[in-house]
């Protein structure tokens, strides 16, 4: 129940709120440090190019949902909260839905049941329930995005390192060159299999922490 | 907050909700139907092993199909837009009011029937298009796609790999009796011209396409002998 009492002014990028981007993006990492929204990461990231539009998309539902919460945190009733928030979500993933079939349909098409999903990636719900619903709309949104970005980036990390060594491809172009294949390197099969997101992720996360030593436990 | 309120808040939302949906759900209806005609021919030139970027889609498939038309069991032309025709209530019909779809292509003189199948996978529906060479026996390429299967399981059957094993194969034995393609479990005889290597981990969808290659092709039977006789 924070919500900011002082009635002054605060700046739109005040130290405050910038944490509240950066935040996500490392040490609160709803991925590497939470480890929440693994199974969007697993499934949709053989190739960097619908790791990028799920990116977006997720910043997109999730710096909305937190906006709309946050605008009507003061009129949800608390008996029915978790519907609201998980009404507001779901018309928001079917707009994105929409809209993908409209305008990127080959896209849509690859990303099938996933995107359906993004209602039940974790992060979303949780910001809503953790945050949006007791601050205002502005930090919220920060909030909201701050998080979808720290979700996007490491997204598009396992994305990139997948489809390079399980296709050679990077968003579809042939990167690794020929002469390197008639001297004998074969595309790593496995690395297009959902295990190896899930391995990649762990490496990931293991250079997270050993960079942010605070984040070991060491209890 | 009392339970009015809860119910008149509930209440708002859900028209609130519904009426946002539905306004752009009409909206962009049109782009979206556009992308879906565009994905069918894609899909019908891939049966005859022509990539079709979606920008020249509709150019390439204006240049190869010359014709499209419908067929009834017993192999006479009907009345119709076969592009239009919706297979998905079409395969719920009884076989004599059926209307069956034929693309006839012509690729540089060679001519190629491709004819579009439906049937039912693991979760949901699975249909797709196969191109036969001009002996109506030979596949000269296969396409599938499905709505709800297993991605990585049954899902593969979407897969260039999965539909590749279809060229060359027959769908009649040398005698000429009626033989389909059969997607048997594991690995399929190599000399086998009837059948292709099943998806592992997705034997349900893999016998939906057996069924759906038996049943779909069989009705048309009646149009391949009359065709094989003029």
């Amino acid at each position: 129940m924070s919500e900011n009492s002082n009635t002054q002014k605060e700046a739109l990028f005040s130290p405050q709120n910038r944490k509240l981007l950066s935040n996500p993006l490392g040490k609160d990492n709803p991925i590497n440090v939470q480890v929440l929204g693994i199974c969007s990461v697993l499934a949709i990231t053989v190739q960097l190019r619908t790791s990028i539009v799920m990116a977006i998309s997720v910043v997109a539902v999730m710096g909305l949902a937190n906006v709309i919460i946050s605008l009507l945190r003061k009129t949800i009733p608390p008996r029915i909260r978790i519907i609201v928030q998980l009404t507001v979500i779901a018309s928001l993933v079917i707009l994105v839905d929409q809209v993908l079939k409209a305008f990127v349909y080959d896209v849509s098409r690859q990303l099938s049941v996933f995107v359906g999903l993004i209602i039940t990636n974790c992060i979303i719900m949780g910001r809503l329930e953790a945050y949006a619903l007791n601050n205002k709309p502005w930090p919220s949104f920060l909030d909201g995005i701050g998080n979808a970005f720290g979700y996007g980036w490491v997204l598009l990390t396992v994305g990139f390192f997948r489809e390079l060594f399980g296709s050679g491809t990077l968003m579809g172009y042939q990167v690794i060159p020929g002469f390197l294949y008639d001297l004998g390197y074969e595309n790593n099969g496995f690395m297009i299999l959902p295990p190896m997101a899930l391995i990649t992720v762990g490496i990931i996360i293991w250079v997270h922490r050993h960079r942010d030593r605070s984040l070991v436990d060491i209890s | 907050m009392t339970n009015r309120y809860v119910f008149l808040y509930a209440s708002a939302m859900v028209v609130v909700v519904a009426l946002v949906l539905s306004s752009a759900a009409t909206l962009l209806r049109p782009l979206q139907e556009r992308n879906m005609r565009i994905e069918k021919m894609q899909n019908i030139l891939s049966a005859i092993n022509i990539p079709a970027p979606r920008a020249e889609a509709e150019a390439l498939f204006n240049q190869y199909i010359t014709t499209a038309k419908i067929v009834n069991y017993r192999g006479e032309e009907i009345e119709g837009d076969a592009f239009e025709v919706e297979l998905q209530d079409e395969v719920r019909k009884d076989l004599a009011d059926r209307q069956l779809p034929v693309f006839i292509a012509d690729v540089d003189g060679e001519v190629f029937y491709i004819l579009p199948i439906r049937g039912n996978g693991l979760w949901g529906p699975i249909w797709g298009y196969i191109g036969l060479e001009s002996d109506l026996t030979t596949i000269a390429g296969a396409n599938f796609d499905h709505a709800s299967e297993t991605p990585g399981l049954g899902a593969e059957i979407a897969d260039k790999p999965f539909q590749e094993q279809f060229t060359g194969k027959r769908i009649f034995d040398e005698e000429g009796n009626f033989r389909p393609v059969r997607v048997v479990k594991g690995r399929a005889p190599a000399d086998d011209l009837h059948a292709v290597d099943g998806v592992s981990g997705g034997t349900i969808t893999s016998n939906g396409v057996t069924n759906m290659l038996r049943e779909g092709l069989a009705a048309y039977k009646s149009y391949f002998e009359k065709i094989k006789t003029t």
